[in-house]
């Protein structure tokens, strides 16, 4: 089987997000990582070649940092690599991102595409879906499970509140990747090695005809929310909050 | 207004015979979105060929219509016939607005017929505002660390999924006399293959939904010999241990443990959320409680938004701390 899955570099979780004057995020002085459900999907996506063959193809729509992202997954395992590049790159909707994959991929064939469910950062959650659009095959999403099947795949789709479902598709198929449906590997000394002399191709997001232009939502303005609770906010040292709390919860909450 | 615009379609979803709850907050929110424009609101059903009682369930709300569309390729749902469907009664009926509950069902095909009509879906939606003509919406981005307005493109249709809860459904008209049930006409094809039936993993151990107080763990934690702290929290108090996906994820706890969207809903006396950021899908599991209190060293936290008392500050000093306060409390009597 030959899967193309699809990495975003984000923010790492613990990574200040500060909004600047002109209502944009600041991208400067963030530390990045590798989208959490897209390592999920590098992670199958192995896991499926290691069972049964093929070649694994990651690829990534960022600026030049995301090509670090791709650098990962080719020490993890990925035996080659696609960095469609460009400077606005951050200001794609998942529509224009999902066109600049469907032009990046033209001319290759794989059975199966995976992407992470979305994006820690924008959190669209859309690029997976309108990329079957686009390339008029067959989706999934939330999957948590991949097995083979006749003509196809079967998948365990997860639905709200603890249900799942079982689902055939045709190949090919763009499958949206759930965290947790596997255990994550840490990438060798040896992978990380070996990684320097696997091929990994940059395309211009402007070669493909790809820019914000495309968009067919863009973001008028970033703020941080506004508070509606009235939240009470203890802080201090730990013994006198606990002693604070253990009496709102006596007095107040009549919870003990 | 252009007349012929006029018209607002909000997209009933329905499992097992039953309409979903996020179905009435979605009226909810197209009965807001119709009025300043003065337009009419038709909910659509999608369902299979047999008549099952759905379409009178949504007449009861205050609507111009529902449209009742009903296909056996449509007796269970496949993104493929979905999308296909909309796209023909979206096409015939030019509406200015199509709103969703954004769920996972929503999820799974909004975004493809949006796509195919050369428009985009705009999801997870917090609030929808109508000003000067210009529809501006808002929905979180960074996993709610930072919200977002978006201006919606004045061409119609928009296509438009509120987020679960974000809009109450109590709100939601209810009508004098029952709207009226056309039948609309749509031929999708039959999918490839028919999904199976949704199953539960495992028994639920434990009923989450019954417990007063809940004591929940989130990545925070670190390692999963922390949970015992949790643990011992949770007995001081007298209450159930429940976590975060990522908790029970890495195996560190059951999955029916899990609050959230994928997991259990609950609305305990006292929720109390120990090193949770408070992302969406944790927090419609939980928004409900009666009380919640929130542990987390970042201030910023989106839990803190939802929190009756925050406590600021690293959980592995003030667990252990709250653990002694809290038998101190009971044994003061
Ligand atoms: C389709 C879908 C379904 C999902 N379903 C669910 C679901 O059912 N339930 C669910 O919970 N999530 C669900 N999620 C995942 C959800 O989006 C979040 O990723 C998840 O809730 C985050 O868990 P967390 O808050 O424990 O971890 P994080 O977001 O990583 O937060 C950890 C928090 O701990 C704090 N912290 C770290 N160290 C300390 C310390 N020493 N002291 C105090 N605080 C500390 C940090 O400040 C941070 O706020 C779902 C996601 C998707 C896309």
């Amino acid at each position: 089987m030959r899967i193309l899955v699809c990495v975003k570099q984000v923010p790492a979780k613990d990574a200040p997000i500060k909004v600047a004057g002109d209502g944009a995020w600041i991208r400067e002085d963030v530390a990045y990582e590798t989208n959490e459900p897209d390592a999920y999907a590098l992670e199958e996506a192995l896991r499926q070649r290691e069972a049964h063959g093929g070649e694994v193809v990651a690829l990534t729509v960022g600026p030049a940092r995301a090509a670090q992202v791709l650098r990962e997954a080719l020490a993890k395992g990925a035996d080659r690599a696609i960095h469609v590049a460009g400077d606005d790159a951050h200001r794609l909707d998942s529509y224009a991102a999902a066109e600049a994959i469907a032009r990046a991929i033209a001319g290759e064939k794989f059975d199966l595409i995976f992407t992470g469910l979305q994006s820690e950062d924008y959190g669209y959650g859309q690029t997976g879906v309108v990329l079957a659009e686009l390339l008029g095959i067959a989706h999934a999403t939330i999957i948590m499970q991949v097995q083979p099947a006749a003509g196809g795949v079967r998948v365990k789709r997860e639905l709200e509140n603890g249900y799942f479902q079982y689902l055939n598709l045709p190949l090919p198929a763009v499958l949206t990747i759930q965290s947790g449906i596997n255990k994550l590997r840490y990438a060798t000394l040896m992978g990380i090695k070996q990684a320097k002399s696997k091929p990994l191709a940059t395309v211009a997001l402007a070669d493909l005809g790809v820019s914000p232009s495309l968009n067919r939502q863009s973001v008028a303005k970033l703020y941080v929310p506004v508070k509606t609770k009235k939240t009470e906010l203890l802080e201090g040292p730990a013994k006198e909050v606990a002693a604070q709390l253990a009496a709102r919860l006596k007095n107040d909450l009549r919870v003990i | 207004m252009a007349s012929e615009h006029a018209t607002v379609l909000v997209v009933a979803e329905h499992r097992g015979g039953k309409l979903s709850a996020a179905t009435a907050e979605a009226i909810a929110a197209a009965q807001q979105l119709a009025a300043p424009w003065q337009a009419a609101v038709h909910a659509v059903l999608l369902e299979g060929a047999a008549e099952s009682g759905l379409a009178a369930q949504l007449a009861r709300y205050q609507l111009a219509g529902v449209l009742a569309a009903r296909h056996p390729a449509l007796a269970e749902y496949t993104p493929e016939a979905y999308t296909q469907a909309l796209q023909e009664i979206v096409s015939r009926r030019q509406p200015r607005a199509v709103l969703f509950a954004h769920s996972y069902q929503t999820r799974d095909f909004a975004p493809r017929l949006a796509t195919r009509m050369a428009r985009a879906l705009f999801g997870d939606l917090t609030a929808l505002r109508v000003e000067d003509g210009r529809l501006t919406v808002s929905r979180p981005m960074f996993q709610g660390r930072l919200a977002a307005d978006l201006v919606v493109p004045g061409e119609a249709p928009a296509f438009l999924s509120v987020q679960i809860g974000a809009f109450r459904a109590d709100r939601a008209a209810l009508a004098a006399a029952p709207a009226p049930i056309a039948a609309e006409m749509v031929a999708p094809a039959a999918p490839a293959a028919a999904p199976e039936a949704p199953f539960q993993e495992a028994k639920q151990a434990v009923d989450l939904t019954q417990a007063a107080i809940i004591v929940s763990a989130g990545r925070g934690i670190k390692e999963a010999k922390n949970l015992d702290l949790i643990r011992a929290l949770a007995d001081a108090l007298g209450g159930e241990v429940a976590a975060s996906r990522p908790i029970c994820d890495s195996g560190w706890l059951p999955m029916d443990r899990q609050v959230g969207s994928s997991g259990q809903t609950v609305a305990p006396k006292l929720y109390l959320a120990v090193g949770i950021s408070g992302a969406i899908q944790h927090l419609v599991g939980m928004k409900s409680s009666r009380a919640i209190v929130a542990i987390n060293k970042d201030r910023e936290a989106p839990i803190f938004e939802i929190a009756d008392y925050g406590v600021v500050g690293d959980l592995f000093e003030v667990v252990p701390a709250l653990i002694e306060a809290v038998k101190a409390a009971k044994a003061g009597g």
